[in-house]
Order: C-alpha cells, then sequence, then structure tokens
C-alpha cells in the first residue's frame, strides 16, 4: 500500500489561555494586540499527520489556512511541527469575519482534490467559534467518508480504524480511504516545534493563494447582529420543599 | 524644524509618524561647538564614519558591517553625547522578526506549561528528562553559528530569548554558564579545528560546558589565580594542576574553559606568569568534581568544586595565544553580561502580572487593594524599573548587533547593575505587595526573589562592574583631558587657568544649570523636550564633574572608590535615559499600542534619575569633607579595629 497524501488544516485562533473580551460596538471580540496561535484540535490532526509520517505511512502532509496575513505564522508553525508544503489561502478583513465552514469547506475539498490527497486530517472544532462543521461538510462535498471525533487512527490497507468518542462512549469504525477525520482531544499530544525545526522550516515552500483560485465563493451568508457577554450570574434560591419547588415553577411559568 | 513644528500641532502622532521620523533621520547634523562654562568643548559629532541609517532606524544586516561602534559610555565622560544612540534600534527586517516571534511560543509554552520550577528548587536537580527537552528545544546552541550545529542567534534574539528562560532561575543559570560563558570562549577565540571539534556536541546539550576562573584566594581578583600549567619537554602537552570553586555546571560538564597561569619567557628574556585560557575534556583524565554545593537560589543549578590533577592537556587546545587568557577572560564576560537586562525584565513582567492579579481582587478595609495610593506607587515604581531595565538591554543587544567587533563593555556593565539591583528591589516590592501570602513556599515570589539575589553577585559583583564602569570611562577622558588636567594639577604654573577654575567655584557657576548645547530634542518625537532637557542637563553636569574629579586626584582617583561610585551611578542613569527616551520615541513615532503610556514611564523615570544625579553631583562637590563620606570611612576603621561593633552598649555606666 503506498504511502497516503495527507492535507491538513490549521486555523489561527485567539489562545486558549486568553480571556477573551467583547468589543465596546457588540459587532465582535478584541482581536487586537491579542495574542493568537494554532488552533488545539489543529495541532492534535498534525501532530498525527507527522506520527504517519513519521513511520512512512504517509509521503507528504500539505497544511493549509484560510485567512489574513497572520496566518502565515501558524503555518510555519505547522511546518516546524513538520509538514511539507504549506498553502495560504488569503482572506482580509471585512471579507475574513464573514468567512464559514460552509466556505472554508469548499477551498479544502477543491485543494483535496487538486492535491490528489489521500486523507484530510481537521481539529474536530475550533475553539474561537465551536463551528464543528468544516469536517463533515468537507467530507460531503468531496462525497468521501468521514470519521469524526477520532481518539484514535490505525491505517489498515487502503482503510482505517477509527475510534470515535460519542455520547455513549466510544465507537469503532472502519471508514474507506480517501476520508475526512476530525480530531478529538484524546488523540494524541502535539510535540513542540523546537527552535532547529523552526529554522529548518523558513526553507519549505509556502504559497498563496485566493479563494478565486479555487472558484470558491466566499460571499457571507450570515449577517453577525450582536455579540455580547453571557448573562451575570444571578444567584440561586433555597427552597425548603417539593411543593415549594413545584409552586415557584409555576410561577414562573415553566411549568403548567 | 519646519517638518516637525507642523507635525507638533497635531498633538499626537499617528500616520504622520512615518514622517517626522524619516525627518527628524534625514536631517543633517550640525557640528557645533560651543563653550560652556568650564571652558571644554562640548561639541555634537557629526557621525561621518557611519553608514546611511534606514528609514528604521536599523543598519541592515550588510554583509560589512561597520567595524566598531563609537564609545557612547566612555564619551560621556567627556561631555560627547552620540545623538544616533537615540534611535531606537529594532529588527527591520519583519521575515526575521516573525521567525523570532515563532521561536519564542514554543519556549514560552514550555516554562510556562510543561515546567515544575517548585521540584526544581526543592529538589535542588533539574531532572534529565528536563535537561533533554532543552536540548530538544534548541536552547543549549542559542549563540553557536548554525553550521555548527547552533542556532546562531544575535545578541538580540538571544536576549528575546532570555526573557522566557529567566522564567526559572536555575535552568537560566545552567544555560547562560553553558553558552555565555562556558563555551564563548570557542566562539570568540577558538581556531576552526577546536570550533569543529567541540561546537556540535555542545550545540545540542549533548556536551555541557562550564567556564572555570574563581578559585577560593581569587574571586574578584581574577588576575591572581595560582592554577597552573606546565608544558612538557617537547611543548605538546601542558599538565594542569589547582583547584577551583563555584563553578555553575561544574558536576556535570564535559567540557572546561579552564584558567591557569602558564610561565612565559617574554622577549626581553623576562620570566612572567601568565593567564592562559585552555579547553579541558572530563576524560582528559585527573579532572574530578565536589558535591553540589547547597544554596541560598538558583538551587537547581549545579554548582561546585572543580580539581584538576595533572590534566594532560593538547597544546591544540590552548584557547587564543598562551599568555592571552586574562583578556580571553574578560572578552567573555564582557559579552554576556547585558543579557541580564532582558532576563530581569522578563521575570518582572511576569511578576508585575501576578501582584497586579492580586491586587485587583484582594480587598481590605472595603476596598481593592489596587485602590490604595501606597500600592499603586510600589506597581507604578515596578513598571517603570522594568521598562528602564528592558529598554537598555535591546538599545545595547541592538548596538551590539550593527558592528563586526561592538565595543560596549562599559555599556554592557551598567545594564547588569542597574538590571541585578531592579530585580531585587523589584521582586522584594511584589513580595510586600503579596504580604503574608508572598511570605509562603506555595507561591513563587520567595523563590523569585532567592533566585535574585545572586545577580548582585555573579558574573563581576557589582562593586567591582562600577569601579570598572567609572575608571574606564575616566581612564578615556583623562587621555583627551590630560593636558587641561595636567596644567589644571599644576596651578602655580597655569595662574589664569587656575584663578578662572578657581573663580567658577567660589561665584557658584558650577552649581548652574548648563545651557542646553547639544540639542538631544531633536532627534526625539518632540513630547519628549523635557525629558531629553533633563537628559543634556544632567550629561554637561556630569561632564564638568569628570574634570573636577580628575583634576582633583589626577591617578589617585583609583583609590577614591566612593567618588568613582558616584560617577558610575550617574553614568548608568545617564544611559537608562538615553534608553527610555529613545524607545519611547519610536513607540510614540509608530503608533504602537499604549505609547502615551511609555511617555508616562519615561516621564517618571527621569524625573527619578534627575534627582538621584543631583543627589550625586552635591556628594561628589562638596567632596569627601562636608559629606558624609570621611566620617564613614573613620566609623569602619574603628570598627574593623575593634573586630566588630564599637559602640558601648547603651545601658553601659562609667563608675
Amino acid at each position: 500500500m503506498s504511502a497516503l497524501r495527507v492535507l491538513v488544516g490549521c486555523k489561527r485562533v485567539i489562545d486558549y489561555a486568553v480571556k477573551v473580551r467583547v468589543k465596546p460596538d457588540k459587532t465582535g471580540v478584541v482581536t487586537d494586540g491579542v495574542k493568537h496561535s494554532m488552533n488545539p484540535f489543529d495541532e492534535i490532526a498534525m501532530e498525527e499527520a507527522i506520527r504517519m509520517k513519521e513511520k512512512k505511512l504517509a509521503s507528504e502532509i500539505i497544511v493549509v489556512s484560510c485567512g489574513p496575513s497572520q496566518c502565515q505564522e501558524t503555518l510555519r508553525t505547522a511546518l516546524a511541527m513538520g509538514g511539507d508544503r504549506a498553502i495560504h489561502v488569503q482572506v482580509e478583513g471585512k471579507e475574513y469575519e464573514g468567512l464559514q465552514p460552509f466556505h472554508v469547506s469548499k477551498i479544502f475539498a477543491k485543494i483535496a482534490q487538486e492535491e490528489k490527497v489521500d486523507l484530510v486530517v481537521l481539529g474536530k472544532q475550533a475553539i474561537d467559534d465551536d463551528c464543528n462543521q468544516t469536517g463533515q461538510m468537507t467530507a460531503a462535498i468531496l462525497d468521501w467518508p468521514q470519521a469524526t471525533f477520532a481518539s484514535k487512527v490505525e491505517i489498515d490497507s487502503g482503510s482505517l480504524k477509527v475510534t470515535r468518542e460519542i455520547d455513549g462512549g466510544l465507537e469503532n469504525i472502519k471508514v474507506k480511504l480517501p476520508a475526512v477525520v476530525t480530531t478529538d482531544l484524546r488523540l494524541n499530544e502535539p510535540r513542540y516545534a523546537t527552535l532547529p525545526n523552526i529554522m529548518k522550516a523558513k526553507k519549505k515552500p509556502l504559497t498563496v493563494k485566493k479563494p478565486s483560485d479555487y472558484a470558491v465563493d466566499i460571499s457571507p451568508r450570515q449577517e453577525v447582529l450582536s455579540v455580547e457577554d453571557p448573562p451575570v450570574r444571578e444567584a440561586g434560591q433555597k427552597v425548603e420543599s417539593v411543593e415549594q419547588l413545584v409552586q415557584k415553577l409555576r410561577d414562573a411559568g415553566l411549568v403548567a | 524644524m519646519n517638518m516637525l513644528r507642523q507635525f507638533i500641532s497635531l498633538g499626537t502622532c499617528n500616520v504622520s509618524a512615518k514622517g517626522i521620523r524619516h525627518g527628524i533621520r534625514k536631517k543633517a547634523r550640525i557640528i557645533t561647538h560651543q563653550r560652556n562654562v568650564s571652558g571644554v568643548p562640548a561639541s555634537v559629532e557629526r557621525p561621518e564614519d557611519k553608514p546611511s541609517v534606514s528609514q528604521h532606524g536599523q543598519f541592515e544586516s550588510l554583509q560589512n558591517k561597520p567595524v566598531t561602534n563609537k564609545p557612547f559610555a566612555k564619551d560621556l565622560f567627556l561631555g560627547k553625547f552620540d545623538k544616533t544612540v537615540l534611535v531606537y534600534p529594532e529588527i527591520s527586517d519583519r521575515g526575521e522578526l516573525a521567525e523570532l516571534n515563532q521561536m519564542v511560543q514554543p519556549i514560552e509554552r514550555f516554562f510556562t506549561e510543561s515546567l515544575d520550577s517548585k521540584s526544581i528548587d526543592i529538589d535542588a536537580e533539574i531532572s534529565k528528562d528536563v535537561m533533554k527537552h532543552l536540548g530538544e528545544l534548541g536552547l543549549f546552541g542559542q549563540q553557536i553559528p548554525q553550521e555548527y550545529g547552533g542556532l546562531g542567534l544575535n545578541a538580540t534574539k538571544y536576549a528575546r530569548l532570555a526573557e522566557i528562560t529567566a522564567l526559572d532561575g536555575s535552568i537560566a543559570v545552567t544555560l547562560a554558564a553553558h553558552q555565555a560563558i562556558g563555551l564563548k570562549g570557542l566562539l570568540i577565540a577558538g581556531n576552526e579545528a577546536q570550533k569543529q571539534k567541540y561546537l556540535p556536541k555542545l550545540a545540542t546539550g549533548e556536551h555541557i560546558a562550564a567556564f572555570c576562573l574563581t578559585e577560593p584566594s581569587s574571586g574578584s581578583d581574577a588576575a591572581s589565580i595560582q592554577t597552573r600549567a606546565v608544558p612538557s619537554e617537547d611543548g605538546k602537552t601542558f599538565y594542569l594542576t589547582g583547584g577551583k570553586i563555584w563553578i555553575s555546571n561544574g558536576g556535570i560538564a564535559d567540557i572546561f574553559t579552564v584558567f591557569a597561569k602558564v610561565n612565559i619567557t617574554a622577549k626581553n628574556g623576562e620570566k612572567q606568569d601568565k593567564v592562559t585560557a585552555f579547553i579541558v575534556e572530563r576524560n582528559f583524565g585527573g579532572v574530578s568534581s565536589g558535591k553540589p554545593e547547597d544554596k541560598l537560589g538558583i538551587r537547581g543549578s549545579n554548582t561546585c568544586e572543580v580539581h584538576f590533577d595533572n590534566t594532560p592537556v593538547p597544546a591544540e587546545n590552548v584557547l587564543g595565544e598562551v599568555g592571552g587568557g586574562f583578556k580571553i577572560a574578560m572578552n567573555i564576560l564582557n559579552s554576556g553580561r547585558f543579557s541580564m537586562g532582558s532576563s530581569g525584565a522578563g521575570i518582572l513582567k511576569k511578576l508585575i502580572g501576578m501582584t497586579a492579579e492580586h491586587a485587583i481582587s484582594r480587598m481590605q478595609f472595603g476596598s481593592k487593594l489596587c485602590e490604595f495610593k501606597l500600592i499603586k506607587e510600589k506597581i507604578a515604581k515596578m513598571a517603570v524599573t522594568t521598562y528602564a531595565m528592558e529598554s537598555m538591554a535591546y538599545l545595547t543587544a541592538g548596538i551590539i548587533d550593527m558592528y563586526e567587533k561592538p565595543d560596549l563593555s562599559v555599556e554592557a556593565a551598567m545594564v547588569k547593575i542597574f538590571s541585578s539591583e531592579g530585580c531585587w528591589m523589584c521582586v522584594n516590592e511584589c513580595l510586600q505587595v503579596l504580604g503574608g501570602l508572598g511570605f509562603m513556599k506555595n507561591y513563587p515570589y520567595e523563590r523569585y526573589l532567592r533566585d535574585a539575589r545572586i545577580l548582585m553577585i555573579f558574573e563581576g559583583t557589582n562593586e567591582i562592574l562600577r569601579l570598572y564602569v567609572s575608571l574606564t570611562g575616566l581612564k578615556h577622558a583623562g587621555q583627551e583631558l590630560k593636558e587641561l588636567v595636567g596644567k589644571l594639577r599644576d596651578p602655580l604654573n597655569n595662574p589664569k587657568l587656575a584663578f578662572l577654575k578657581v573663580w567658577n567655584l567660589l561665584s557658584g557657576k558650577l552649581q548652574e544649570k548648563p545651557k542646553l548645547t547639544l540639542q538631544l530634542n531633536e532627534e526625539v518625537h518632540p513630547s519628549l523636550k523635557n525629558q531629553t532637557d533633563i537628559l543634556e542637563e544632567c550629561t554637561l553636569q556630569f561632564q564638568r564633574m569628570v574634570e573636577i574629579i580628575l583634576q582633583r586626584h589626577g591617578n589617585k582617583v583609583v583609590q577614591e572608590q566612593l567618588e568613582l561610585k558616584r560617577l558610575s551611578d550617574i553614568c548608568i542613569d545617564l544611559y537608562a535615559m538615553t534608553a527610555c527616551i529613545g524607545r519611547t520615541s519610536r513607540a510614540y513615532c509608530l503608533g504602537l499600542r499604549n505609547a502615551d503610556h511609555e511617555l508616562l514611564l519615561t516621564k517618571a523615570f527621569c524625573h527619578e534619575a534627575y534627582v538621584r544625579v543631583q543627589q550625586n553631583l552635591t556628594a561628589l562637590r562638596e567632596g569627601k569633607n562636608k559629606n558624609n563620606d570621611d566620617t564613614y570611612m573613620a566609623i569602619a576603621e574603628t570598627v574593623f579595629q575593634n573586630k566588630g561593633y564599637a559602640a558601648e552598649h547603651p545601658l553601659t555606666v562609667n563608675w
């Protein structure tokens, strides 16, 4: 069985440790001067692809990111971790604010076809929008099988054996390649990009493209009305008996 | 000047910022020779021998870097102010800067998430796992050129990473002892064969290096070391015998840079013991290290005695020239010092964050701590000190990177003095804000305090460095002023000059504010005019004082340590002000976020510095009779004679 060509998607998001603040005009969150890094689930996706390459099961890892020019930092980190080539699909400013998994999945699908990729590995969701859609949509557009929330992936001659984390526990499935996999937390622990590797990554190719190069229309399909802080948690009430509880619920119009 | 007035009316610098910056830089510099009160020209130099400065204020990484810099600090002693130093350096290549920021990320992550500094402190050991990880990250070869397997970082990038490694004191010292001094000799003075042989394994951390200079009877007085290296009959081997103490990494190192005395015959036939530097491998035989010292701080760093018992060292392992070791030792120590500014800033930035969070949440007397003025003052002073430290470190590093053979030993020493003392004071204040909690071991403040204490001691004690700064400056000034000082010290043969001096002294002219002739304000954003005025005033007053001191003591100034200390302290404040002003000007012109805040920090620092400088000048002007110096000396004499505190007990009676 020949080694797989792998596509990994990396999104640049606000760092998980940062306390997110809503902009005063309520159009979004503050991103200026805020620390950004690679989406943690995408790091896990990268790590999985690199481990496959180390076991000679993967031959080339192509890393893709859609967004403003700062995405190139994220791509460079992915190259430093062990990626071979990077593609930056440039989307700036206002257009980027309207970019959704709907658009991104089309772009990934096109690239997967162009690059004749055998496996697409994505993080299960991005920690900024929590959409949890890109992997599923990409698979649908390509008409490929999908194995989402993967906590274990094994290659087995032309197929993948994947353990999925689902609500009830763990599910084991077998999917034929080519396929789309989305990674969950317990799949692996991503490596640090070492400084020598960061320096070597400088020489790895990074191409800049536009969505139009893939004939994808990124006009927004939704409009953000407002972004607000979650309501401040109010104190609860203590009741003495079940009857009192039911009465309070009735008073609040929550039960008949 | 006209372009400047246009923009002044705008108030703050915004899009036109680049214009001002460009305008300031392209402005032709005028050489002015003005006589100040004391009769010595205060001149502003045109940097003729410097290549043109790029719009961003940094020399592009040229293949041919200019050889060496104008000695900024030493020239301050002559009242000469190299205005190009007000142009704050930066990494002008966006790609390089992006790469540096990329390198910061994994290191920061490792140090903040995966490191258990508390255990390292309690166990007094850095585990093999951590050492291995540090090696994989590439931290052992930061300044080793890429061709030998290192990262080839320049001073600025090294300083940037030092901000992060400083988060664990023991690791910071282990890494510094390995590369800033342990193997630095190879980089500075090693030949190609030595570099090829040793650097690759040192770069990965497979081999660890240590710097062996200090001995039981030779600490600050490095030239007095007694370890000997005796050449064999055929001259192919040296036999090394002696004992070194307090060697960082002494117990874990494989490669040692050892300094020993070799008896050489000079050209005139005279036999002399001269210090020579050797590269010694532990497996040469006869090398033994003692048990790790139990220390107050940086407990995870291995410090021990290292003994050499007739260790055979091949002659090819002499570093540089036989007899040239002392100079190599000094160059090694000088080259690493500036990074203490950025490591100090790294620690303090973290602690200020933690302390501020505490002050924002902790309530007493119905208010949050952060609302009380005493607390606010502490936080403010810490922020100001950190800003100054950081500014000086990167200014020094930036200038080092501009030249082939930079001469910034005085500047680096000043950064070290300021940073070590600033760090100690600020960590102490952070602990104070936390109150009782700060005292407890389950908070990191006490560990940072213990770790910070060594900063004032090692790499040249601050006392020695203060003497170094002023003596080097005075020597530089003395050479230029030789003739003048000679005349001043011979008043009978130079009556007119002597009379003029006495007249100036008596008429109080010396205390008058000097006329500001350096026009420093033209180099920076107009909102910093008051600060540049302070800097100019202090510089000119400093120059006057240097002349007075040289006149007062001549060559005997070497003994006058208290006066030397005051001169150094003034010079440190001048350098720090220069760095802060330059940095704020850049921030303001670029429109960086919180540039207004930086302006406040610089304003506060310059105010503090002005007060200190005036105090020092007054004490110097008064001389040891009028200030407290003679009194202190007399007190000290008695205590030493008495072998202890000499005042009678307050309850003593006399019958």
